[in-house]
């Protein structure tokens, strides 16, 4: 486990005042199309409500596969990301395509389980299908500085885990600092994380820049340290286009061109696709669109 | 001619101040100072560029430390060099009356100088509240400005106030923190090295004070140009001299302060601005945030 | 850590497309005439010298060189108004004339940005977020002192000096023409100010809005050319106050020039500030700082953070980061919006930052430039690093007023901080660490006028601007800079 005293502390304005260059610069034109279409391609399309049926999820795994079929060319999405319970149905919803299905696992999303429930919920939906899992840590041991606890209930998940890419959600909205955001990135990760993620989208402060440029930074040093790449997924809160190209600058000049796929950069969103298609076919038309016109699932 | 019951008086040898010793000039010449009649009253050391440049190294090897003191020692400080003055009034009458001035002149400037200490003293703690600030930037930063101490000063002291004119001059800057190298009146030599024993037994550390005498026109140019003094004062110079302080001043941009014309007696020439004359606006910023 | 091949790539794969600023808004005369008495007149004479575009070096503009008549012609336009209407005027109009300029500026700010990314080379980010904005900021915070000066300073009645003659350098053009004609204007003086020889137009401009703010002729008086038309106006034995920013070599001239005057004067000269990052800092923001510190406008800033101090645990995790980041500076033409680096002001600044970057290498010292491609045609230079250097090298002592960097190590804080004062100069200084004590204790004992603590090169206008030592006299900015233009007197 690493020593989490070594992590290198973070200041809050310095890292506001880089995220507003990232958002200052100016994307047109050709390099706009190929933002826009590269952020498509990293999308989780997610539903994780009380009220999903296999119906909803059906519907969603069809938009994954068609985005908008009236422009050629699109990318499809990255995977869908569901409850544990809906990874089979998801699973054969997209049959052999190469979307990916995401389950969240772990008593998702307060994490508030035993952990041998936490385990078992992982191996169900391993075993249903799911090619990537989507953990919550517990951030109440955390935030006790139960450090140890976290690290070897993430290194648990991910050996039951087993072929699965394992994601790690911070909730960094419960952590309360950026410097405690970078901690439990690098707990994360040395515990076995492939990917690690800001949030559940299930509380008020969800992704949001500082955030996630603290968390890339993390994973660009343990990079630097040991030669693994570690992916990256913001999620919740990203709605609209512009922000998402936003969030493209920031991680081409922090971690540079080897993470700019999806098999390292994520977005998990739910209506953010439709944003970025109005966008694309905008710059395609020259005419600006109408929600009206794009599929709602 | 002394009779044989008459005591024979024991004169006074007056030396220069640096570094908190009283050395004899390096140089080893002197100039005889005369009352009007032409008699010499005492041998006076023609400070010289060593001299000078001696006492340059003891201000800013005292700098350091001096100016590091809390404003509430510093405060201290200078009451106890008033304290000591005022124990010692009677030879400071008798020197500016040996000096040419009227007794009750002399004790004017004697209580005059006591007094202005008293009221940099009270200074010391003070002025940093009046002229600091807290600045509102628009960013997310704390912003202040303070002042600091500008460093070692040279101090031409008035020609025609032999203490009350050095006591005016040396007082706002040391209660700043600054050092100083001080040059006393040609003319009116003799309390300037009193005071500098006044200063020698009332806890001024070493250095803090250096004062020589010395002719003018022979350390003008020393006191204007030595590279590692950060403001130069001067006090009554001619348009020609003045001009030639502040060119040399320029060789490392020295803050150039004329205090020119000023009747040291005065109450209006003791003020606060004074000592803000050889400060430095230090602003800080520190990001506001977690 | 150490020497891990575990590298970044930045420059393959999305790229950003350009994204020139329009420049269809702006209308730039092919001549510019001197702004004297409210007008423009033209050279007593009539002589012209050319302005140019840096990132292009084509001519923009042939611009009127003042001579001593022309000056003189300034200095008494400036006297009648100010022994005329500026100084019978109430203190609150005054200030809303300062107002009004400062909203006329906001109007036009993307006007003005373009003229001085073109006429300077900076990139449009910068005059468009800084400058520009910050220019304006001042004009607006000045205006409200005009009528509030006795508030100023306890126990002093304040007046005006009279004239004020103001030279201001190509770094930063409009905005150090705001820092010169705000303050003074508040305080009732009139100015004649000269713009540098490479950078006018900006002040040219700023002289119509003038104009269009109706201020009474003379208050404000404009003229263009180099060196000799500075001389003049130093040496005009009718200015009562000289404001000089520019170089410690040309500050001294002007203080022995002024030397058996009575003309007060204010410098803000050069600098080779200390930039120390302890290994307790937070290092990412760190790493920020420092870019910010070196390479914000070309590294032509007097208060350029252009002497690293790493603390020797760090040094291998910054100078790493830093490598990284300036990969993704992005070098070229001013006005593409995207632009972090752009164009080395002049052929001249070009050939000095050139000749320091032979010497560092003779001098033993690494150099290290990030990859970016750079325009054919131009002035450019590449972000550089100086590793293996030490206090006796030049490239640590002098100013090079580019985006060159010399790094050092230091051990203890004593250390950092003696290096750190080891320096003529006096302008400014950056700290970084997680310690509030030791920020306390660093920002203390630095021999600076502006101390950066856990950031670095901040402006506003409401924070006093100005060197120890060799980095000049006198403060620009906030309270403190009112006091170079009023006449302080006893109550």
């Amino acid at each position: 486990m690493p020593d989490l005293n070594q992590v290198a502390s973070v200041d809050e304005v310095g890292v506001n005042e880089r995220v507003a260059r990232f958002c200052s610069r100016s994307i047109k034109k050709d390099s706009k199309v190929e933002a826009l279409k590269m952020v498509l391609s990293m999308i989780d399309l997610t539903t994780l409500e009380g009220q999903d049926t296999p119906g909803k999820v059906r519907q969603l795994c069809q938009k994954a596969l068609h985005l908008h079929d009236a422009v050629p060319g699109l990318p499809h999405v990255a995977a869908v990301c569901v409850y544990p319970t809906m990874v089979g149905v998801a699973r054969r919803a997209l049959g052999d395509n190469d979307i990916g299905v995401a389950s969240v696992a772990t008593a998702f999303p307060s994490g508030m389980a035993p952990r041998q429930i936490k385990l078992e919920e992982t191996r169900i939906a391993v075993a249903e299908g799911a090619d990537e899992i989507d953990m919550v840590i517990s951030r109440g041991a955390f935030l006790q500085g139960e450090y140890g606890f976290v690290f070897d209930e993430i290194a648990a998940i991910k050996e039951a885990c087993g072929e699965a890419h394992l994601k790690v959600i911070l909730e960094t909205g419960e952590l309360g600092t950026l410097d405690r955001v970078r901690r439990a990135s690098v707990l994360a990760m040395h515990a076995g994380a492939d990917f690690i993620k800001t949030s559940t989208g299930k509380i008020q402060r969800a992704a949001r820049m500082p955030v996630t440029l603290v968390m890339l930074q993390a994973i660009r040093d343990y990079f630097y340290e040991t030669g693994r790449m570690v992916g990256m997924k913001p999620a919740g809160g990203i709605s609209n286009a512009k922000l998402a190209v936003h969030y493209l600058v920031m991680l081409r000049e922090t971690l540079g061109s080897a993470w700019m796929t999806r098999e390292w950069f994520r977005f998990g969103a739910s209506s953010l696709a439709n944003d970025v298609l109005m966008q694309i076919q905008k710059q395609a038309t020259g005419v600006y669109q109408s929600a009206d016109y794009f599929s709602k699932d | 001619m002394a009779t044989a019951a008459d005591r024979v008086p024991v004169a006074k040898t007056y030396k220069i101040y640096i570094d908190g010793k009283f050395p004899r000039t390096e140089s080893g010449r002197y100039f005889a100072l005369e009352d009007d009649d032409g008699a010499t009253i005492a041998n006076i050391c023609r400070g010289s560029r060593k001299d000078f440049r001696n006492a340059v190294v003891a201000a800013r090897n005292a700098f350091g430390g001096w100016s590091g003191t809390s404003a509430y020692l510093r405060g201290q400080i200078l009451y106890r060099i008033a304290e000591m003055l005022e124990g010692r009034q009677e030879q400071f009458v008798a020197e500016l009356v040996q000096q040419g001035l009227s007794k009750r002149k002399a004790r004017n400037e004697t209580e005059a100088a006591i007094d202005r200490l008293i009221y940099f003293a009270g200074w010391s703690d003070k002025y940093q509240q009046v002229f600091s600030s807290v600045n509102p930037v628009s960013s997310s930063h704390f912003n202040f400005s303070v002042l600091e101490s500008t460093g070692v000063v040279s101090i031409i002291a008035p020609d025609e106030s032999g203490l009350l004119g050095l006591v005016s001059n040396v007082a706002p800057a040391i209660v700043g923190g600054n050092t100083v190298v001080v040059l006393a009146s040609e003319k009116l030599p003799l309390c300037a090295i009193s005071f500098a024993e006044v200063l020698h037994s009332s806890d001024v550390p070493g250095g803090v004070v250096n004062i020589l005498t010395g002719y003018r026109a022979e350390l003008t140019g020393q006191f204007s140009s030595h590279m590692d003094v950060n403001a130069v004062i001067y006090c009554d110079a001619d348009a020609e001299i003045a001009a030639s302080i502040q060119q040399q001043a320029a060789d490392n941009i020295k803050r150039v302060i004329a205090r020119v014309d000023v009747d040291w007696n005065k109450t209006s020439a003791q003020h606060p601005y004074l000592i803000r004359d050889t400060q430095e606006v230090k602003t800080t910023w520190h990001p506001i945030g977690s | 850590m150490h020497n891990s091949p575990n590298s970044l790539a930045f420059n393959d794969g999305w790229q950003y497309a350009p994204a020139p600023e329009s420049t269809d808004h702006i209308s730039l005369e092919k001549q510019f005439d001197l702004f004297i008495g409210g007008k423009f007149v033209a050279p007593e004479e009539g002589r012209y010298f050319e302005t140019i575009n840096p990132a292009t070096e084509e001519q923009i503009a042939s611009v009127g060189l003042a001579t001593q008549t022309d000056v003189d012609r300034a200095v008494k336009a400036a006297r009648k108004a100010f022994a005329g209407p500026w100084s019978k005027m109430k203190a609150a109009e005054r200030g809303k004339y300062i107002y009004r300029i400062a909203r006329m500026l906001q109007e036009r700010s993307r006007e003005f940005a373009v003229i001085e990314s073109l006429d300077g080379g900076k990139p449009i980010r910068e005059s468009r977020d800084i400058d520009i904005p910050l220019a304006a900021a001042h004009f607006f915070y000045y205006a409200g002192w005009a009528d509030k000066l006795e508030y100023a300073f306890p126990g002093r009645n304040v007046a005006a000096l009279g004239v004020a003659g103001q030279i201001i350098p190509w770094n930063f053009p409009l905005l150090m023409a705001a820092w010169k004609i705000a303050p003074a204007l508040a305080c009732g003086n009139t100015v004649v100010l000269k713009p540098a020889e490479s950078t006018p137009l900006t002040a040219l401009k700023l002289a119509e809005i003038v104009q269009e703010a109706g201020l009474p002729p003379g208050v404000v008086n404009i003229v263009t050319g180099a060196g000799e038309t500075g001389a003049a106006i130093v040496n005009h034995a009718d200015v009562d106050k000289v404001a000089f920013t520019g170089s410690t070599e040309v500050g001294r001239i002007i203080q022995r020039a002024l030397a058996g005057t009575s003309k007060k004067y204010t410098l803000e000269l050069g600098g080779k500030a200390a930039n120390i990052i302890f290994a307790d800092a937070a290092i990412d923001q760190a790493v920020e700082g420092i870019v910010n510190g070196i390479f914000f406008n070309q590294g032509h800033v007097c208060c350029a953070g252009s002497r690293l101090f790493v603390q020797e645990s760090a040094v291998d995790e910054v100078v790493r980061k830093l490598k990284d980041r300036m990969e993704t500076l992005i070098i070229g033409d001013p006005l593409d919006k995207n632009t972090d680096i752009g164009a080395i002001n002049s052929a001249g600044q070009l050939e000095t930052i050139e000749s320091y970057l032979s010497l560092g290498r003779e001098e033993g010292a690494e150099m290290y430039q990030s990859s970016c491609a750079v325009p054919e045609r131009g002035y450019w230079c590449r972000p550089t690093i100086f590793t293996g250097v030490s206090q006796s090298n030049r490239i640590v002592q002098e100013e090079i007023f580019g985006p060159v960097l010399a790094i050092q190590t230091f051990r203890t804080l004593e250390e950092g901080l003696s290096k750190a004062n080891n320096t003529p100069y006096g302008l400014s200084g950056g700290v970084w660490t997680d310690k509030g004590a030791k920020i306390f204790k660093m920002t203390q004992k630095l021999r600076a006028g502006v101390v950066w603590a856990n950031t670095f090169n901040k402006f506003d206008p409401t924070s006093p601007f100005g060197g120890y030592k060799e980095s000049g006299v006198g403060r620009e900015g906030g309270l403190h800079g009112l006091d170079a233009y009023l006449k302080l007197e006893a109550r």
